[in-house]
């Protein structure tokens, strides 16, 4: 009985430990977050004070700055804040589901899905933001509809479904350049965006839906995600623990396809930030916790450090995607050294 | 000393069952393929044009100087896609993996970088002073990428490949936009290599193209017999006599040049390899001696045909051969992940 409960104080301290450190890692990303957001604000051409800022953004007319701030940089900031909490929540949950950090919408192709829909609307149907979004949407589910038959077959491996991911990637972005060679001399800044993302010119009409889809699905993927933990034990450990893997599967999907959609919608595919944030949320945290939120933010981080550094570490302005594929794609060069290495591949 | 034995005599030179059909199939194709391709585009042309142009220089009519234009530009296609072929062949063949093509290796990001970096930074204009550039970079790749595609347990498995190809071209294309987007000059130039094109096949381009297609035709026809050999193993190679890593240097060194002066002068086109390759495997079964030149016969349809069918979809304008190819071969590259066995992922 005795050692029964020390083993019991072990478990318990060791959950205390983890809910700490995770509690600790949330609000440290949380708060150079705001920090970050605030940075955005006052930095520019012309640098503002703080207060300044903050009367502007109440509603106070001030020479100048009004303009700056909320029409330019408040924007700015708040596309590059959620849609880094899209693609890094949307990163980590299809690389917890598939058990596989290589694994994320922009290997599976469902970025480029959702762009060709959103730049085939854009510069040729000329529609709404709404439509945008909507279509972009669909195209990211039509997208995994096709990945999961054509990965289906006798036995499904990662390998496979990686290897299909990139032939449809391919497909995909033919169909961008091939719409990005039409409509070049029309639009050059609509077209940066698409090749790597961007938040140049984000404005606040076009902000509504990210935000709603990030508010609203966030909570419903945490509640998700607790069970996303014991999928990863495996399927029949899984069920066999009362989990349903089928319906918790098809939730978490949907929801992770609509954040990647509608941020892709927004800012165009931002390279790396789906593959970066939730590796590195996982260092962070630790493995076994969820670290949906943590991701989320570590995803948010990127993005707004990103612009940062792309519109005032060089002569030139980059937009946020060059920055963070500079940065993405060496890191994933690194991770498959790594994972060759350990022969997991 | 021949370094590359031809093995066995004259009477173990066995025709595969289907190649005189497929060598006349292969002709035929071949002549249909460069008459439709005169015929058919933006313009159609009637006979009587078409002979004008082609027969009777002095006659000068619209449609005789149009038929004069789609000379060069059928020539300039039926030797990148004769060049992309043997590059495939000869690049499954060195990494005995099925998946191996210039594109998916990444090679042609490689040289896109290169090329890139020359219209940017060293004023070059003309296409034989950046066909070396784009050589440079495509070698570079390739070492690179298989370096790390082979690091491990089980050498260079297709899956490592093609994902190490994947970072790599990921990682390469950040920087050609890196470099791009300050340079609205190299940006201009730079559009047409977004998607390859053979629009852009004059006279001049097929001259400078002409040598390296030799070279590069010649190592392919001369390496084959000893790279059978090294399709059953390096141990059975050596034993037979071929010097492995020699060989496989020559080998890569030939595709190389072949898709590095394809790319150079017509951008980036993907899947010919995978596709033409795989096609005379099917047909004619494993013997390169074979499958090589029947590759280069038929890649040089495949572009061709592709391109003819660009213009002819695309129509007013034209859509790059670039796109159609990715069309037609990401089928195939996602047709051999759902075939192949999982353990030789």
């Amino acid at each position: 009985m005795k050692n029964q409960s020390i083993e019991f104080n072990f478990i318990q301290l060791g959950m205390q430990k983890r809910r700490r450190r995770w509690l600790l890692v949330t609000g440290i990303l949380t708060l150079s977050a705001c920090l970050l957001c605030c940075l955005m604000l006052t930095l520019g051409n012309t640098v503002y004070p703080v207060n300044d800022v903050i009367r502007s953004l109440m509603g106070e007319q001030i020479q100048g700055v009004t303009f700056a701030v909320n029409t330019i940089r408040f924007p700015r900031m708040l596309a590059g804040l959620f849609a880094g909490l899209a693609f890094g929540i949307a990163g980590y949950i299809f690389q917890t589901m598939l058990r596989n950090p290589l694994a994320n919408p922009d290997i599976l192709g469902i970025t480029s899905g959702s762009s060709v829909a959103a730049v085939f609307c854009i510069t040729v149907l000329h529609t709404s933001n709404k439509i945008v979004s909507i279509a972009s949407v669909v195209a990211g589910l039509a997208t995994v509809i096709v990945m999961y038959f054509l990965s289906k077959g006798r036995s499904f491996s990662i390998g496979r479904l990686i290897l299909i991911g990139i032939g449809i990637q391919a497909m995909l972005d033919a169909v961008i350049s091939y719409l990005i060679l039409v409509s070049a001399q029309q639009d050059i800044s609509a077209v940066l965006r698409w090749l790597s993302g961007s938040l140049n010119g984000s404005q606040l009409t076009e902000l509504p839906p990210l935000m709603l889809a990030v508010i609203i699905l966030t909570p419903i993927v945490v509640i998700y995600g607790k069970q996303l933990n014991i999928l990863e034990l495996g399927e029949q450990t899984a069920s066999s623990l009362g989990v349903s893997t089928d319906k918790t599967r098809i939730i978490l999907i949907i929801c992770a396809v609509f954040l990647v959609a509608i941020a892709t919608a927004t800012t165009g595919p931002i390279a790396f930030i789906s593959f970066l944030a939730g590796p590195i949320a996982n260092r962070l945290v630790g493995v076994g916790a969820s670290n949906i939120i943590p991701a989320g933010l570590v995803g948010a981080n990127i993005v707004l450090i990103a612009d940062l550094i792309g519109q005032f570490a060089f002569e030139y302005r980059f937009p946020v995607g060059v920055i963070t594929g500079l940065v993405g794609a060496p890191y994933l060069i690194y991770l498959l050294i790594k994972m060759n290495r350990k022969g997991e591949l | 000393m021949n370094r590359f034995p031809v093995f066995g005599k004259k009477s173990d030179f066995h025709l595969p069952k289907n190649f005189k059909t497929t060598l006349v199939l292969l002709i035929l194709l071949l002549i249909v393929s460069i008459i439709v391709s005169l015929l058919f585009g933006a313009r159609a042309i009637n006979m009587q044009e078409l002979i004008d142009g082609l027969f009777y220089p002095g006659r000068d009519s619209h449609g005789a100087n149009i038929v004069r234009k789609r000379v060069s530009r059928t020539i300039f296609a039926l030797f990148c896609g004769a060049a992309l072929g043997v590059a495939g062949a000869l690049m499954q063949a060195v990494t005995r993996n099925p998946l191996a093509d210039p594109s998916i290796l990444g090679v042609n990001t490689g040289a896109s970088l290169f090329v890139v970096f020359g219209i940017a930074f060293l004023n070059i204009t003309s296409a034989d002073q950046y066909i070396w550039l784009a050589l440079f970079g495509a070698g570079i790749t390739a070492i690179f990428v298989f370096g790390i595609g082979s690091l491990g347990r089980g050498g260079a498995t297709p899956i490592k490949l093609v994902l190490a190809g994947a970072a790599t071209s990921a990682a390469l294309s950040s920087l050609v936009t890196a470099i791009m987007i300050p340079s609205t000059y190299a940006m201009d130039q730079f559009r047409f290599w977004q998607i390859g094109s053979v629009g852009s096949g004059t006279w001049d381009s097929i001259i400078t193209f002409i040598p390296f297609l030799a070279i590069g035709l010649l190592i392919a026809f001369i390496t084959a017999p000893a790279l059978n050999a090294l399709a059953l193993g390096d141990e059975v190679a050596s034993s037979l006599g071929v010097h492995p890593s020699f060989l496989r240097f020559c080998a890569a060194f030939g595709g190389v040049l072949l898709c590095g002066a394809a790319t150079a002068l017509a951008g980036p086109i993907g899947f010919i390899g995978l596709l033409a390759t795989h096609l005379m495997r099917l047909i004619l079964g494993p013997d390169l001696r074979f499958v090589i030149p029947m590759s280069a016969l038929a890649g040089a349809i495949i572009l061709t045909i592709s391109d003819v069918v660009g213009r002819l979809v695309g129509s007013p304008g034209e859509l790059e051969v670039g796109v159609v190819t990715a069309f037609i071969g990401a089928p195939i590259l996602i047709f051999l992940a759902k075939k192949s066995k999982v353990r030789s992922l």
